[in-house]
C-alpha cells in the first residue's frame, strides 16, 4: 500500500455488519469472559458487607449482634452461597491468567507459566490457612 | 473416503446487491486439501468471479485470513480435513468493512500499526563504521515471540471489543509496539507508551483472551497487552511518587 493511499471512513459500497448486542452468546469463551466481568459484582457485594461490618463493629456490640443475625437469615446465607461460587470462579480464573501479565525472567529465562501460578495458588493457601488460624484461635 | 464437501460461501457483489449472501459449491474432497484450494477450485472451474486474498500458501504473508466455521482462520492452513463431514462454512473476517465477498478492507488496521511507531527508534544512530548492533541469545528472546506476526488480523476479528469499539488500536498493533519495545536496540519505548496509554489504547482491552487463541503465529497479544498494562501502572505509579530526576 502506497504512503498515500486513502482510507474512506464511510465508503459506500463497502459492506458493514453490526455488532449484535448477543455477540457474547456467539461462544463459550466469550460467555466465560462476560461471566467472569460480571463476577466483579459480587466481589463488591463481601467489600461491602466488611465495610458494613466494620461500621457496625466500631458502633458496639448491640450494633454488631445485629449484623450477625442479620447474616443469619436464609436470605443472606443464599447471597453469600451464590457469591462465593462467583468469587471462586473470579479467582481461579484470574489466577489461571496471571503469567499473561506477569513475566518474571529470571537470568535470561523467562519463568514457566505454571510457576507463576503455582506462587499465586501458594500465596492464596497461606494466606487462606493464616485466616482460619486466627479464626479459629479467638474461639 | 468422502468423495465431495459442501463449502457455504459468503459472497457480497456491491453492484448487485446491498446485503451478503450465501454460495453454496461442491468440491471434490482431497486429503492434502486446505480451504484455500477449495477456494481455488472454485475460483478456477465453478465461478470465477469469487473473490479472496492469498499469496503464499504457507502461513506466511498473513493474506488469506477469513472465518472458517465461525472462527477467525488463516485458509491456507486449515485442511478439509478437519472440518469433515461438512458443510464448511467461509466468510469474510468480522469488524472489517467488506469489499467483496470475502475480501476485506484492512486500511484501518495499516493506519493504527503505523501509529505505534512498529519500527527502532534510537536518540543516536551509531555510525555505520561501528559496526552492527550485537544482541546475546536472551536478549533476542525477549521479543522474538511478538516479532513472529504476519499482520493477517486474525486477532481482530476474534476481538469483540474492536467490534464494539471500532477505535481501538488493537491486538496485533500493541504486540508489535511491545515487539520494539522489547528490543535492546530500541529507546522508542516512552514515545509508545504514549500512544498506547490514550484512550483507544490498551486500557480498552479487557482481556477476553481470543486474540492469542487464533493466532496462528503463537504471538499472545492478549498476553503483550496484559505486559504493556503493567509497565504503563508502573509507569503511572512513578510519576505520582518519584521526583522528576528519578523516574
Ligand atoms: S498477532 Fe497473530 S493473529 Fe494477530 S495479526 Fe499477528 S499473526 Fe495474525
Ligand atoms: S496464503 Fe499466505 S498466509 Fe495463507
Amino acid at each position: 500500500m502506497s504512503a498515500e493511499a486513502h482510507y474512506t471512513p464511510y465508503h459506500p459500497r463497502w459492506y458493514r455488519r453490526r455488532v449484535s448486542v448477543w455477540w457474547w452468546l456467539q461462544n463459550r469463551a466469550y460467555a466465560g469472559f462476560v461471566l467472569r466481568e460480571l463476577t466483579s459484582v459480587f466481589v463488591a457485594f463481601f467489600a461491602g458487607v466488611t465495610l458494613w461490618q466494620l461500621r457496625t463493629l466500631a458502633q458496639g456490640p448491640d450494633a454488631y449482634a445485629r449484623f450477625l443475625a442479620c447474616l443469619g437469615t436464609p436470605l443472606f446465607v443464599a447471597l453469600h452461597a451464590v457469591a462465593f461460587l462467583f468469587v471462586l470462579f473470579h479467582s481461579i480464573t484470574w489466577f489461571n491468567l496471571a503469567p499473561k501479565a506477569v513475566v518474571v525472567r529470571l537470568s535470561g529465562k523467562r519463568v514457566p507459566d505454571w510457576v507463576v501460578v503455582g506462587l499465586n495458588y501458594a500465596a492464596w493457601l497461606v494466606l487462606s490457612g493464616a485466616v482460619a488460624l486466627i479464626v479459629l484461635r479467638g474461639r | 473416503m468422502q468423495p465431495a464437501v459442501t463449502l457455504r460461501v459468503t459472497r457480497y457483489r456491491p453492484e448487485q446487491e446491498s446485503e451478503p449472501t450465501l454460495a453454496t459449491y461442491e468440491v471434490p474432497y482431497r486429503k492434502d486439501w486446505v480451504v484455500l484450494d477449495a477456494l481455488n477450485y472454485i475460483k478456477d472451474t465453478l465461478d470465477g468471479s469469487l473473490s479472496f486474498r492469498w499469496s503464499c500458501r504457507m502461513g506466511v504473508c498473513g493474506s488469506c485470513g477469513m472465518k472458517v466455521n465461525g472462527s477467525p482462520k488463516l485458509t491456507c492452513a486449515s485442511f478439509l480435513s478437519d472440518s469433515l463431514p461438512g458443510p464448511i462454512r467461509v466468510e469474510p473476517l468480522d469488524y472489517f468493512p467488506v469489499v467483496r465477498d470475502l475480501v476485506v478492507d484492512m486500511s484501518d488496521f495499516m493506519r493504527k500499526l503505523k501509529k505505534v511507531k512498529p519500527w527502532i527508534i534510537r536518540h543516536d544512530e551509531r555510525p555505520l563504521a561501528e559496526g552492527e548492533y550485537l544482541q546475546t541469545p536472551d536478549q533476542l528472546d525477549a521479543y522474538k515471540q511478538f516479532s513472529m506476526c504476519i499482520n493477517c488480523m486474525l486477532c481482530y476479528s476474534a476481538c469483540p471489543i474492536y467490534g464494539l469499539e471500532p477505535s481501538f488500536i488493537g491486538p496485533a498493533a500493541i504486540a508489535l509496539a511491545q515487539r520494539y519495545n522489547m528490543d535492546s536496540r530500541d529507546e522508542g519505548a516512552p514515545e509508545r507508551l504514549e500512544i498506547l496509554s490514550e484512550h483507544d489504547g490498551i486500557w480498552q482491552c479487557t482481556f477476553v483472551g481470543e486474540c492469542t487463541k487464533v493466532c496462528p503465529k503463537h504471538v499472545d497479544p492478549a498476553g503483550a497487552i496484559q505486559q504493556y498494562k503493567l509497565t504503563g501502572a508502573i509507569h503511572w505509579l512513578k510519576s505520582l511518587l518519584l521526583p522528576r530526576g528519578a523516574r
